[in-house]
């Protein structure tokens, strides 16, 4: 009741501002209705405005000191802000917030975050922090989805297995109606194709079988889903599985894959050259409580299997691991064979963008 | 209260056992501060030496999955290495792959080079600030198209490393605390059954009957039983002292009741008669029996004063010709016997002994009184020398006492004075006390025609006279 009173009259100012920087994608100011801001803390985040808004909503009603001026970025871009702003290059954020989980475990191994530690922040399993200068906020699984109407139950999916004998069908009606997402435009792209990679030998035969299928590579999961809603696309592949609810398209079916489904944890990061780091720890800890957690659970960023239709057995269950294995993802000659693959599979032409 | 307990606190400090087990405590913690630096040098040793090998593992790992491709080196970059590097939980990683001349193939453009050219190299460097730890690794390649070393630099931070060194000396320090307890209660143990003898000889005096002057059982360790014989040395001087001091009470009670009785019964029969003539006799009679009396009381405080002194007085290098000097010199016999010649018999040869100065003097003094009273002119008193023994003498022309008496002097001098009411046993009682104590003895005889009465004691010879 109350938290309606106030999201009412909450000023959020929408600025697109791309003259500013070409990455910067959006930018919100949010703060508690009434109040008199006396800090404002920049979040930078590869998240979607309108997902988190409410729950930066509930942060500032709860300290009406704070103002949050919401950055909405791509992870490529982001990175390299966040690395020009450790070198001191561009001012830095108050707190950095992205789905590229290998790029931030990378910032905090060139020493440009700063340490936090607190009960809620302890609290978090070893595979969700790193340092206590990292930590890992959401779960949200890469899925795949279909679209209801046009695909038959029977020929639904459920694992890799599956998906790789579709593709293999002679003739098959999937032929260039199968996307995923184009894994040198977006860092999340990436780390899913990666962990894919690490995950299990079934990768080869996947690049194998999109090749063959003339699988289209592409950018943002609301797009994807929104085109398998629209028919385009009949499979998409490695999804975030949080977007999907959020776009809530009713002919669009979630599969989590059960011979593993990767989570990804969104990574919480304070900068060191922070203006705010007290504030930024709020937030932290914000998010970690459990009224944090509702509200991630509310806007599906936070998986919980009671909420699901198809519950997935708990060793089926890959969490990407906030360690620094990841720094593998970002190495240079590792990243350039493992785009070489890739686009052996996805020639030019089929890039969407 | 208070009392006690600063009585508590005294006793505490005079303890024996709190002193040991004090200076065991002591002991044990200077151990203990050597141990904890050695633990945490040896930890810090041990952390090196394991997480160097981890990098060393992790370098090479990289170094393996390098391959030429096209004429160039690529990196397979393994996850392998970073899950070793990972061991160090918290430990930021820094990696770097540069060939020949030094250009960045892959990883981090700030990842030191080492300045060594051997195939490993391990070295101390910094990491953004934090000091780290690095290892190179070099591979030579010879290719067809590419020849030439590839060096893989790995490194990371200290954190882990610290706290394995940390911990090592934790457990370390917790196993000497565990051992130092256990040593310190067995060193209680072991010191108080070394206390128990100590505590049982206490308990045994405490126990004892306040007459029970008899020397205690020495048995026991060796250091309590020089205790016990110094204790029973001690008893057997006392109990000398008391039954010395028993004997005198009770002689000189039996020796002043005859002459007390006869003085009373002179001093009645002058009261009874009645001419001047007859009490002047009596007087006279009583007179004469309280100067008797007189000497007799004399005598007994000498000897009490030459037991007293034997006992207590330590010996003392003594010229006998110096007592016999002393002695003639006094001109006693003047008083005693007017008409009896007393003569020094001595030589320029010295004769030292070791006794008491006072209680010989005394010894002689009375040997020449009952020359004078009882033997006949001329009376010498004399030194000589008869082998290890250098004797003082007192002899007089008479014929001596009968060998009745001498026998009878033999047995008890007390007794044989007091019977005769006269002081002269109680002299020889003297000198006899004093032979003894000086370890010497008394010799009574016919020497050139002369009775003589003479005291021998060991000769100090000048070099042992300290």
């Amino acid at each position: 009741m109350l938290r309606n009173l106030f999201l009412h009259s909450v000023t959020v100012a929408l600025l697109c501002v791309p003259t500013i920087s070409a990455a910067q994608e959006k930018v919100a100011q949010i703060s508690a209705p009434g109040a008199e801001t006396q800090v404002e803390l920049v979040l930078r985040s590869t998240t979607d405005i309108d997902v988190l808004q409410p729950i930066i909503e509930a942060f500032v009603a709860q300290n009406r000191r704070i103002s949050v001026i919401y950055e909405q970025w791509g992870s490529n871009a982001l990175f390299e802000n966040s690395l020009a702003a450790c070198a001191g290059d561009m001012s830095s954020a108050d707190a950095v917030f992205s789905s590229g989980v290998h790029q931030m475990i990378d910032l905090v191994n060139r020493a440009c975050a700063s340490a936090y530690r607190s009960e809620q922040t302890t609290a978090l399993p070893a595979s969700r922090r790193w340092r206590d200068e990292v930590w890992g906020i959401t779960k949200e699984p890469a899925v795949i989805i279909y679209n209801a109407d046009l695909v038959p139950d029977a020929e639904a999916p459920k694992t890799r297995f599956a998906l790789l004998d579709l593709m293999r069908r002679p003739n098959s009606i999937y032929n260039g109606k199968i996307a995923t997402y184009d894994i040198e435009a977006s860092g999340l792209g990436y780390l899913f194709a990666f962990m894919d990679s690490l995950e299990a030998t079934t990768f080869g035969a996947l690049l194998e079988g999109f090749s063959r299928i003339n699988t289209v590579a592409t950018c943002c999961s609301s797009e994807i889903i929104k085109r398998v809603s629209e028919g385009e696309y009949l499979i998409a592949y490695n999804v975030l599985g949080s977007y999907v609810d959020s776009t809530s398209a009713d002919n669009i079916v979630v599969i989590h894959p059960e011979d593993y489904t990767l989570f990804l944890s969104r990574a919480y990061m304070i900068p060191k050259d922070g203006a705010n780091k007290a504030e930024a720890a709020l937030l932290l800890d914000f998010m970690l409580s459990t009224t944090g957690i509702r509200l991630l659970k509310e806007r599906n960023l936070f998986y919980a299997e009671t909420n699901d239709v198809s519950s997935l057995p708990q060793s089926a269950e890959r969490g990407i691991a906030i360690e620094p294995t990841l720094l593998v993802a970002g190495d240079k000659h590792r990243r350039e064979q493992f785009v070489n693959l890739w686009r052996s599979a996805f020639p030019q032409r089929q890039y969407a963008r | 209260m208070a009392e006690s307990g600063s009585h508590n606190a005294v006793l505490f400090r005079n303890s024996l056992m709190a002193r040991v087990m004090l200076g065991v405590l002591a002991l044990l913690m200077a151990g203990g501060v050597i141990v904890a630096i050695a633990s945490l040098a040896y930890g810090k040793q041990a952390a090196r030496q394991s997480y160097d090998r981890l990098l060393l593992g992790a370098a090479n790992d990289i170094a393996e999955s390098t391959k030429i491709v096209n004429g160039a080196p690529i990196v397979d970059l393994p996850v392998s290495a970073f899950s070793l590097l990972s061991l160090a939980l918290d430990d930021r990683i820094s990696y770097a792959v540069r060939d020949a001349s030094g250009v960045l193939l892959t990883g981090y453009e700030n990842s030191p080079v080492s300045d060594g050219t051997a195939e490993q190299v391990l070295f101390d460097a910094k990491l953004q600030n934090d000091p780290a730890r690095f290892a190179t690794v070099a591979r030579r390649f010879a290719e067809r198209n590419y020849s030439g070393t590839v060096y893989f630099t790995v490194g990371h931070t200290l954190r882990a490393r610290n706290a394995m060194a940390l911990e090592l000396t934790k457990k370390a320090l917790l196993g000497m605390g565990v051992a130092g307890l256990v040593l310190m209660i067995c060193a209680f143990f072991v010191i108080r059954s070394t206390m128990r003898p100590l505590q049982h000889m206490a308990t045994d005096l405490l126990e004892r009957d306040p007459y029970d002057l008899t020397p205690m059982p020495t048995k026991g360790p060796a250091e309590v039983t020089v205790a016990i014989v110094a204790v029973n040395q001690f008893m057997r001087r006392l109990d000398r002292q008391v039954s010395a001091m028993r004997n005198l009470i009770s002689d000189t009670a039996h020796q002043l009741r005859t002459p007390v009785a006869a003085i009373r019964a002179h001093a009645e029969m002058v009261a009874d008669q009645g001419t001047p003539e007859q009490q002047q006799e009596g007087l006279d009679r009583l007179l004469k029996r309280t100067r008797s009396l007189g000497s007799l009381l004399d005598q007994m405080l000498s000897r009490a004063m030459v037991i007293h002194r034997t006992d207590n007085a330590p010996p003392a290098v003594v010229d006998l010709r110096d007592i016999a000097l002393h002695v003639v010199e006094l001109k006693d016999h003047m008083l005693l016997a007017p008409n009896t010649v007393v003569e020094l018999v001595i030589d320029d040869d010295a004769i030292a002994v070791l006794a008491d100065e006072i209680s010989l003097r005394e010894a002689v003094k009375n040997m020449l009184a009952n020359a004078l009273k009882h033997g006949q002119s001329p009376v010498r008193v004399g030194v000589s020398r008869q082998g290890a023994m250098g004797a003082i003498w007192v002899s007089d022309a008479g014929p001596g006492p009968s060998a009745e008496v001498l026998d009878r002097i033999g047995d008890s001098f007390e007794r044989f004075a007091a019977s005769k009411g006269s002081s002269a046993g109680l002299g020889l009682s003297i000198v006899n006390a004093v032979a003894e104590a000086f370890s010497g003895t008394v010799q009574f005889g016919q020497v050139e025609g002369a009775f003589r009465v003479a005291v021998a004691l060991p000769i100090m010879e000048a070099g042992n006279a300290t």
